[in-house]
């Protein structure tokens, strides 16, 4: 999952930087007066740290972007071959109107997303309530948003972009049956 | 145990001006975090407001803490700026005038119009509002941004004017000619720079701002005068990235010019400094497609540029400005007092809080956490342990009576309940948003209500170390305006 990953990721970074403060400040309290030498040490450590950096971020930075959502032929590839169902899907203030509700396990979905009046945010979460697609549904736009639904059960359509006093309960779902 | 002579030093009080900003941001800052707060008892289900209370206060929440967030930074900026070049008085206190009276236009906007829009304002929400709010509320919330905006715009402005005054042109005051040419030790203070970088971007993020506020505004009664939504949300993204940037950006002028005072070490606008500053200046301006990485109609090419910038933009705040601090206070003898260790805390607040911010820029991460708790998250750990906290730190080293005023017990307890109740409230907003829990929510589902009470707790706790550090504020504020040796300075050391 990847938001368990970016949790872990973060949490690990966010750690590696608090032991540098802790370390510096347990350190700064009995003082070098030469401050050159250790400026000199301290600026050959700063040009590691870039290089480590650059080494790191770098290829994760491009790494992530080898399947971007935007593409046609985004989560297709564990799909059985079969062309895409187009789901036409308009956002309204406050419900969700989907073209059909039901989808075959497996089944590559091409959601058309679009809003009716104001900006609206097309959110898929899973049985767990876990969510696992998305894409803005704003007037005169229409998203495509590409989805293969891997597992059975109700999968829940969340609005995930503020529309006013009913947008908690701008909810649909999303039947997932054998094919 | 190290023990140092330490050399006073006068140092100038603030001005009367920067005092009424101070004042002005920390009564707003309590009110706002209060009405955190109670959003957070809301989600939690301690509590029962309603919706409608809610998105209001939601609303207020947003504006006004983005509001208070560029008074405050501007306050510090200002102040030790005009040590440097000659700032207009009256332009400063214009900016507070114009700010309470667009403060004064959206509370009646919200509180007596009902809007709640969101501080976002996305179009055409303000116009199409299901009946909930009238077109005068919406006028009057956009026109309060628009008069705010338009003061900011006025005081940057004079701050362009006196740096191109002394300086003779950004170029030099960003210090180019040290960055591209033969670094003779001559470039801008720290300060300097700094301020050059907020002016050239707030310019033309105010401008930007403006343009799709008033064009709004028209639309509101000229319906006929549609507008591209997703041109809309570009410009109104691209604004609020950039003003919100910029207030850490003032901020970090504290942190350069207080901590070398207290650990007697020179903080230098070197190459790297400097070069640092202008890929920030240019890094701001262009990664603001970060934040439509889920609008597949924009240009690709963007949303791809704002997960690159996203990454960079890393660099600047960890190896230049908190590793800059590192090497100033280590082995320093630095005295820890309030001021010094919040802004100490500071640099790391805003080092930490980048991290989860860059990895939501992340294009696959973003198509699963994208308007989840997930970003409020990363965006409390930089403004509140980061920006906020620099500006508790201002306010200590402002109102420091003596050199070697001890701080009370209380004080060092609201130190560790800020550094705590923020961690423990931001964590709890990622580890939500790790959970997929929707930001933005008046209600709750079941499974999400966990994270809201522990949250609510954490919040409780920020909101009551704040309380203590203005209060503090407040009742020094003979002091602050003073001039005289606050940040004691270390001059050798004698081990015992």
């Amino acid at each position: 999952m990847l938001q368990e990953i970016a949790w872990l990721v973060s949490l690990a970074l966010m750690i590696l930087v608090a032991i540098g403060f802790t370390f510096v400040a347990i350190h700064s309290g009995k003082r070098a007066d030469d401050y050159t030498p250790m400026q000199v040490r301290a600026y050959r450590l700063r040009s590691k740290l870039f290089w480590v950096l650059v080494l790191v971020l770098g290829p994760v930075m491009v790494y992530n972007l080898r399947d971007l959502p935007y593409s046609a032929g985004h989560a297709r590839a564990a799909a059985s071959g079969a062309p895409a169902m187009v789901i036409e899907a308009k956002g309204y203030q406050w419900r969700w109107e989907l073209s059909r509700n039901s989808v075959g396990v497996g089944q590559p979905v091409e959601f058309h997303v679009t809003s009716a009046d104001i900006n609206h945010g097309f959110a898929i979460y899973d049985a767990e309530l876990h969510l696992v697609a998305q894409t803005q549904a704003m007037p005169g736009y229409t998203n495509k948003l590409n989805y293969t639904f891997s597992k059975k059960g109700t999968y829940r359509v969340l609005c995930l972009e503020y529309c006013g006093i009913a947008h908690h309960n701008m909810m649909t779902e999303i039947k997932v049956t054998d094919l | 145990m190290a023990h140092h002579n330490y050399i006073a030093k006068p140092d100038h009080g603030a001005e009367l001006s920067v005092l009424a900003y101070l004042v002005t941001a920390g009564a707003v800052l309590l009110l706002m975090m209060t009405f955190g707060l109670l959003m957070r008892l809301e989600q939690a289900q301690l509590i029962n407001m309603g919706p409608m209370w809610f998105y209001q206060l939601m609303t207020l929440h947003g504006a006004g803490m983005v509001g208070i967030a560029g008074m405050a930074g501007a306050a510090i900026m200002w102040h030790f700026l005009r040590q440097y070049v000659d700032l207009s008085t009256p332009v400063f206190v214009a900016n507070l005038a114009l700010f309470l009276v667009g403060v004064g236009m959206i509370l009646g906007s919200v509180l007596l119009g009902n809007f709640h829009g969101a501080w976002t304002f996305l179009y055409p929400m303000p116009a199409k509002s299901m009946g909930m709010w009238s077109q005068g509320a919406a006028a009057m919330f956009m026109g309060g941004l628009l008069v705010i905006g338009v003061g900011f715009l006025l005081m940057h402005l004079d701050v362009a004017r006196a740096i191109i005054a002394r300086y003779g042109n950004f170029s030099r005051a960003l210090g180019w000619p040290q960055l591209f040419g033969h670094d003779d030790g001559e470039a801008p203070a720290p300060t300097v720079v700094a301020s050059a970088m907020v002016t050239i971007v707030n310019v033309i993020g105010l401008v930007a701002g403006a343009s799709i506020l008033t064009m709004m505004l028209v639309n509101l009664y000229v319906p006929g005068f549609a507008i591209d939504a997703l041109l809309a949300k570009g410009l109104i993204y691209f604004f609020g990235h950039v003003f919100i940037n910029a207030t850490i950006y003032m901020a970090v002028i504290a942190v350069y010019e207080i901590l070398p005072r207290y650990t007697q070490r020179p903080w230098k606008a070197n190459k790297v400094f400097l070069a640092s500053w202008t890929a920030s200046t240019l890094m701001v301006l262009f990664i603001f497609p970060h934040h439509l990485l889920m609008d597949f109609a924009f240009p690709t090419w963007m949303l791809v540029m704002g997960h690159i910038i996203g990454y960079m933009n890393t660099f600047p705040i960890l190896i230049v400005t908190g590793y800059g601090a590192l090497m100033v206070v280590f082995r320093s003898g630095i005295r820890w007092d309030m001021a010094s260790k919040l802004l100490f805390i500071s640099l790391f607040g805003w080092a930490a809080g980048a991290m989860p911010a860059f990895i939501d820029g992340t294009i696959t991460v973003n198509y699963v956490m994208h308007n989840t708790q997930w970003v409020p998250g990363h965006f409390h750990i930089y403004l509140l342990l980061g920006m906020v906290a620099m500006v508790f730190g201002f306010m200590y080293y402002l109102g420091k009576a003596h050199q070697a005023d001890e701080d009370t017990l209380l004080d060092r307890i609201a130190f560790w309940g800020f550094t705590s109740g923020t961690l423990g409230f931001t964590l709890s907003f990622l580890y939500a948003g790790r959970e997929s829990v929707a930001r933005r929510y008046a209600v709750h589902l079941p499974q999400w209500i966990p994270y809201d009470r522990i949250g609510s707790l954490f919040a409780a706790l920020v909101v009551l170390s704040s309380l203590l550090f203005i209060a503090r504020f407040l009742l020094r504020l003979g002091q602050a305006g003073r001039n005289h040796s606050r940040a004691p300075l270390a001059h050798g050391s004698v081990a015992v």
